[in-house]
């Protein structure tokens, strides 16, 4: 039996005079990873940044667990359960690894104000987040960063994780990796709305799909399904392309 | 700190060593370095909160000048009314009026502060043209306003006995006052830094000033911790003022603006959004300006400039830059 988590109708986003997004509407159930799948600048990053209210909708509704979040700031659409892990990581390079941490900890102030039973648990998702605690961020590699950024969206349970493409330039082990950190996630009870352009990644984690195309959800349904259609595929993410 | 991020620190021995050279007299260099030096703790003082405040919201106020006057004058009419304490020889008196006029001038600057910022530079977040613009009418309205209160004449500030004169040390003579300048400067610095590295709001600021965004998708309203940054800074200008006043030892109203200058170079060479350039970069200042006053006076006004002109084509973000913007 699925629940409805995130539920977006008819949202149009603007940035300066470019109407990017221009009536995205899907659904995203607890418990569950939904791909929102599409190629470059198909509207993916704005869909993720108009979720967390970085980009407003200039019109449509948003909801999150029954509540509307348009409208909402940032911070507020963060404290109500959401978690986003952007693209860039958005890593704090001149603090430590543990300051990164202890930042996302909203209700402590110090690090053994953390949950530790819940710290332990991140540790074994992501060993590298132990094992350079104390090393300035900035000078982690780039698959030490994805992990830290990803264990950072959990260090305080949130009902949705927002991911864009944590796969990105990263060596296929550590994308392996990634994989199993977000099933276990999963079975955690946690729930993600992942941008990815690593199909191999998708096919692996994915429980249901979107596509995107110029702004517009074109597709949405079981992600068995999607990848099964080799038409969706070439028209919309531009696999035939590929060898 | 990589090889890279300890380049810029060379800057101090190889200034002061050219300077050596120049000056040829170890007692006169010496005395100009810390009188340099002093001067640099007492810029730094105010521009520690002015690179944060654009570092975290880039924000570009250029009406900073207007609270170092604010600080500069409360604490003239502090001593000024207290003076008898002042002249006092006791000790604890002269420090009495000290603390008096450093709380009643951060007091003062940071509720300006907090006032100015809810009614010029809130209303133009995220347009630089028009921060430039309205901040600087700030501190013109504000300058007139302070001719209201105190009068256009200059006013004098006495120190007290125990800042007076200089102590010698091996030949060499430092000025009191500018040895407690120094001090005064560095406890700002190492209070800033615990701030900066062992508090949680310390943490979101030097966070902030690189990615601001992220601190708010991590649930943090980053609005509420500029206000509150903004009033810190204006507040550090205050001391400022307090500091540079007794420097001076008078006060005119564009006592602030003519600091203004000296606190942009300083920014602008340290690096917007960093404290530790703005520390490095105010004491590269202090010391250029005192070396050059004495070597070659009439190079002197225009040192600073040169001296920020070369750093920015050496680094053209400055040395340290925080900010990523």
């Amino acid at each position: 039996m699925t629940e409805l988590l995130l539920n977006l109708e008819n949202v149009h986003t603007h940035i300066g005079l470019y109407h990017i997004l221009q009536g995205v509407g899907f659904r995203a159930q607890r418990n569950r990873i939904t791909l929102l799948l599409g190629r470059n600048g198909a509207g993916k990053t704005t869909t993720l940044r108009t979720i967390m209210g970085l980009w407003p909708a200039s019109k449509g509704r948003i909801s999150f667990a029954g509540t509307d979040i348009v409208g909402r700031s940032t911070s507020e659409i963060s404290r109500l359960g959401i978690a986003y892990v952007p693209e860039n990581m958005g890593i704090f390079p001149d603090l430590s690894v543990k300051e990164n941490m202890l930042l996302a900890a909203r209700n402590a102030s110090r690090v053994t104000d953390i949950d530790q039973q819940r710290l332990e648990w991140i540790f074994e998702l992501f060993p590298a987040v132990h094992q350079f605690w104390n090393r300035p961020a900035g000078k982690l590699s780039g698959g030490q960063k994805q992990m830290v950024a990803m264990a950072r969206a959990i260090v305080e349970p949130r009902e949705l994780l927002l991911i864009d493409e944590p796969s990105k330039g990263l060596a296929p082990a550590i994308v392996n990796n990634m994989a199993e950190a977000m099933l276990k996630l999963k079975q955690s009870g946690a729930s993600i709305l992942l941008v990815e352009q690593n199909l191999q990644l998708a096919r692996e984690v994915g429980d249901d799909v979107a596509i995107i195309d110029a702004g517009r959800i074109v597709h949405t349904g079981p992600a068995d399904e999607c990848f099964a259609r080799d038409d969706l595929l070439k028209t919309h993410l531009g696999l035939a392309l590929c060898p | 700190m990589n090889r890279s991020d300890l380049m810029p620190l060379a800057l101090l021995p190889i200034l002061m060593g050219c300077a050596y050279l120049a000056i040829g007299n170890p007692a006169a260099w010496f005395t100009l370095t810390i009188a340099g030096v002093a001067m640099g703790m007492i810029i730094f003082t105010v521009a520690s909160g002015m690179t944060i405040v654009f570092g975290l919201m880039d924000v570009l106020n250029f009406g900073q000048g207007i609270f170092i006057t604010v600080g500069a004058y409360l604490s003239a009419t502090v001593f000024a009314s207290l003076s008898g304490y002042v002249v006092s020889p006791y000790l604890s008196e002269n420090l009495l009026v000290i603390l008096v006029a450093v709380v009643a001038a951060v007091a003062g600057a940071g509720m300006s502060g907090f006032l100015f910022e809810r009614l010029l530079v809130k209303p133009v977040y995220g347009d630089h043209l028009m921060q430039i613009l309205v901040t600087t009418g700030g501190l013109i309205v504000g300058e007139e306003i302070i001719k209201i209160i105190w009068g256009v004449q200059q006013v004098n500030v006495a120190l007290p006995p125990f800042l007076s004169g200089a102590f010698v040390i091996a030949d060499v003579a430092i000025e009191r006052y500018r040895a407690f300048a120094f001090l005064a400067g560095a406890l700002v610095f190492f209070g800033q830094y615990l701030v900066f590295t062992r508090t949680k709001t310390g943490l979101l600021i030097r966070a902030g000033v690189h990615d601001r965004e992220m601190v708010e998708a991590l649930g943090y309203g980053v609005r509420r911790l500029f206000v509150a940054t903004f009033v810190s800074g204006c507040a550090l200008a205050g001391l400022g003022g307090v500091m540079w006043g007794l420097y001076q030892q008078t006060l005119v109203p564009q006592i602030g603006s003519q600091m203004n200058v000296l606190v942009f170079i300083v920014i602008i060479i340290g690096g917007l959004g960093s404290t530790g350039g703005a520390l490095l970069g105010a004491i590269l200042v202090g010391i250029c300006a005192n070396y050059a006053s004495f070597i070659e006076p009439k190079v002197a006004l225009f040192s600073n400039i040169a001296l920020m002109t070369m750093i920015l084509l050496w680094r053209p973000n400055g040395l340290y830059p925080a900010s990523a913007r």
